[in-house]
């Protein structure tokens, strides 16, 4: 997982992946390939494990002391799972934004930073950083609201501004791949807007999979998507086929019970 | 209050209907009496309530009244607080406590450098870096430290730590503001420990998920994020440790070698740890004794004791307020 040329080239593919939190088994089995460069949704019902799927791409779940993980993960054509790989090369390629808004008790732009400097033993210059924090707020349409703030504590931002600022610091580390946990789901339907226009404009650039348990979401912002029911994964396919066509009965009980 | 729906409404739904049904076999006389239990027995627990503000209150009335009529036998405000000489039972008793507040604050200092990196350290291993059971194991030793009497603390320091310092410094005594530093610093870890925990325990989680799934390593996660975002509550666990610092009066009696010497001076290291000094909790354990009531010496000691009081109140007090502060800002 080197330096990639073309960021937007690194898919998810998963195989036979199952997971257990102590003797409870959460995924069963799950196989797929997420495309690059696309947003791929992922849906169905609370508890069917979409966020433990989510967490298995960069391997969050290893937080928790009674987790076991079965099958492969390839990002990048890589087996995160593997015994070589580096977490904190994993975690830059691979970057995530909770469901709660979660800034780092730091300024905004120390936030924006962190990551960078976790990494880089090397100092960064003054000039250097603020044109990195420009570049990131700007590209999660922040920097109009919040340039003459730079020094003030994240955690005192709206709570939009807050998830467009989780998003931003992910971007100095250059990941390949975007994953989200419901990120609208602490926010008024005004939030909801804006992150979906920033996630439009995101689009091409990363390749992001989004939890999210809004149907109207996933069909607005995803070019695929992926349903899941009591840790299974049952259909995944292109938006349009699975809102409209689905191959699998429950899929289609999911989206029409949804929709009524 | 006579009826009975009233005080269905004012006692426990249970309590209600044991009455109401006593009440038609004894009649109204016994319901009475019934609420009136009720009511005395509510009025006894606030009184246990309250009584703790009362002590406290009332002791540090006593004390303060029997040492303030020191400053007007003859020895002033500035001889008790800015000499530095205590020789209360010479021709010529003097009376300054610079020296015991000096000693007080040299053992207080010498043990802290020594508890707080080694409780905050100890703390962080069990908030962060352990699985639960050797978690719940390091939390038992670290209650079995706090579990241990002054007494042998200061057994331990006199009879087995004396004898080391003197090995390795070639001091001419062994018990001295570093020995006592050392002891109450071990006596103070459980403190620096427990209150240290809770506050990187009340970091939410969030935070840590946030620095990690940035790529960052646990170590990295609790220096720059959990030691800014728990500040407060560190800076509580140490002010408490201190507090425990101040206060401790038999090792530090048996420890320190009680002698009047101010252990400082204006050249580096500024601090001698290797001299022998004499503290305010100490001097008032070992003197109070065999003071006249009511004399110049016996006077002299409760005002120091008023001053003692004073400085751990407000030390506990500020980190109270600091832990409070936390609790409701969650
Ligand atoms: N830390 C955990 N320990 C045990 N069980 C868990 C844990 N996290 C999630 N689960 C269980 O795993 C299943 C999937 O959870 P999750 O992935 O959070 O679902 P979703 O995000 O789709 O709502 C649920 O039944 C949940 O109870
Ligand atoms: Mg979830």
């Amino acid at each position: 997982m080197t330096e990639a040329a073309d960021n937007s080239t690194f898919g998810i593919q998963c195989d036979d992946l199952s997971l257990w939190y102590g003797s409870f088994q959460a995924l069963y089995n799950v196989s797929t390939q997420i495309k690059p460069g696309i947003i791929s949704g992922l849906i169905g019902p609370s508890g069917c494990g979409k966020t433990t799927l989510l967490r298995c791409c960069n391997r969050m779940n290893e937080r928790l002391g009674n987790v076991r993980t079965q099958g492969r993960v390839l990002v990048g054509g890589k087996n995160i799972y593997d015994a070589d790989v580096s977490l904190i090369e994993l975690r830059k390629s691979v970057g995530m934004v909770f469901q709660r808004p979660n800034p780092l008790p730091l300024s905004i732009s120390a936030n924006i930073l962190f990551g960078l400097q976790l990494h880089d033993g090397r100092r960064l210059s003054r000039s250097q950083q603020a044109e990195i924090v420009e570049s990131a707020l700007t590209e999660v349409m922040l920097w109009d609201d919040v340039k003459d703030r730079l020094k003030m504590k994240a955690t005192g931002l709206q709570l939009e501004q807050q998830q467009k600022l989780c998003i931003a610091r992910l971007l100095p580390l250059k990941p390949a791949v975007l994953l989200m946990d419901e990120p609208c789901s602490a926010l008024d339907a005004e939030g909801t807007e804006a992150i979906e226009e920033l996630l439009t404009n995101l689009r091409g650039r990363y390749t992001i999979l989004i939890v999210t348990h809004n149907m109207g979401q996933a069909s607005r912002i995803s070019d695929e998507c992926l349903f899941m029911l009591n840790g299974l994964l049952v259909e995944h396919g292109p938006t349009s086929q699975v809102f409209l066509k689905p191959r699998d009965k429950r899929t289609e009980e999911y989206v029409e019970g949804r929709y009524g | 209050m006579a009826s009975t729906a009233t005080s269905s409404l004012t006692v426990p739904a249970g309590s209600a209907r044991a009455a109401h049904r006593l009440a038609g076999v004894r009649g109204v006389w016994w319901r009475r009496f019934w609420l009136l239990r009720e009511w005395a027995m509510v009025g006894l627990i606030k009184l246990c309530g309250i009584s703790s503000i009362l002590f406290v209150t009332a002791i540090f009335l006593f004390i303060l009244c029997e040492g303030l009529p020191f400053l007007r036998m003859g020895h002033g405000i500035h001889e008790f607080f800015a000499t530095s000489d205590w020789y209360p039972t010479s021709q010529n008793p003097t009376f300054g406590i610079l020296s015991l507040m000096v000693g007080t604050g040299a053992v207080t200092i010498l043990a802290m450098l020594f508890a707080v990196p080694f409780g905050l350290a100890t703390a962080v291993l069990i908030s962060e870096f352990c699985s639960r059971r050797v978690r719940e194991t390091l939390k038992i030793v670290v209650e079995l430290l706090a579990a241990v009497p002054s007494v042998v603390w200061g057994f331990i320091g006199l009879k087995m730590l004396g004898p080391v310092i003197v090995r390795f410094t070639g001091a001419d005594t062994g018990v001295n503001a570093l020995n006592a530093g050392l002891i109450v610093g071990l006596m103070s870890v459980p403190i620096v420990v427990s209150i240290g925990e809770d506050a990187l325990r009340a970091v939410p989680d969030t935070f840590r998920e946030a620095a990690e799934a940035l790529g960052a390593t646990r170590w990295q996660m609790v220096r720059k994020v959990l030691f800014p975002a728990a500040r407060s509550g560190l800076l509580a666990a140490a002010l408490l440790g201190v507090g425990r610092a101040i206060g401790e009066t038999m090792a530090v009696l048996m420890c320190t070698g009680q002698s009047i010497a101010m252990p400082i001076d204006g050249a580096f290291p500024y601090l001698h740890p290797l001299s022998s000094v004499g503290t305010m909790t100490a001097t008032i354990a070992s003197e109070l004794g065999e003071v006249e009531a009511g004399g110049l010496h016996y006077r002299a000691l409760f005002l120091l004791g008023s001053v003692l009081f004073l400085m751990t109140f407000i030390v506990n007090l500020t980190a109270d307020l600091i832990v409070r502060g936390i609790r409701g800002k969650k």
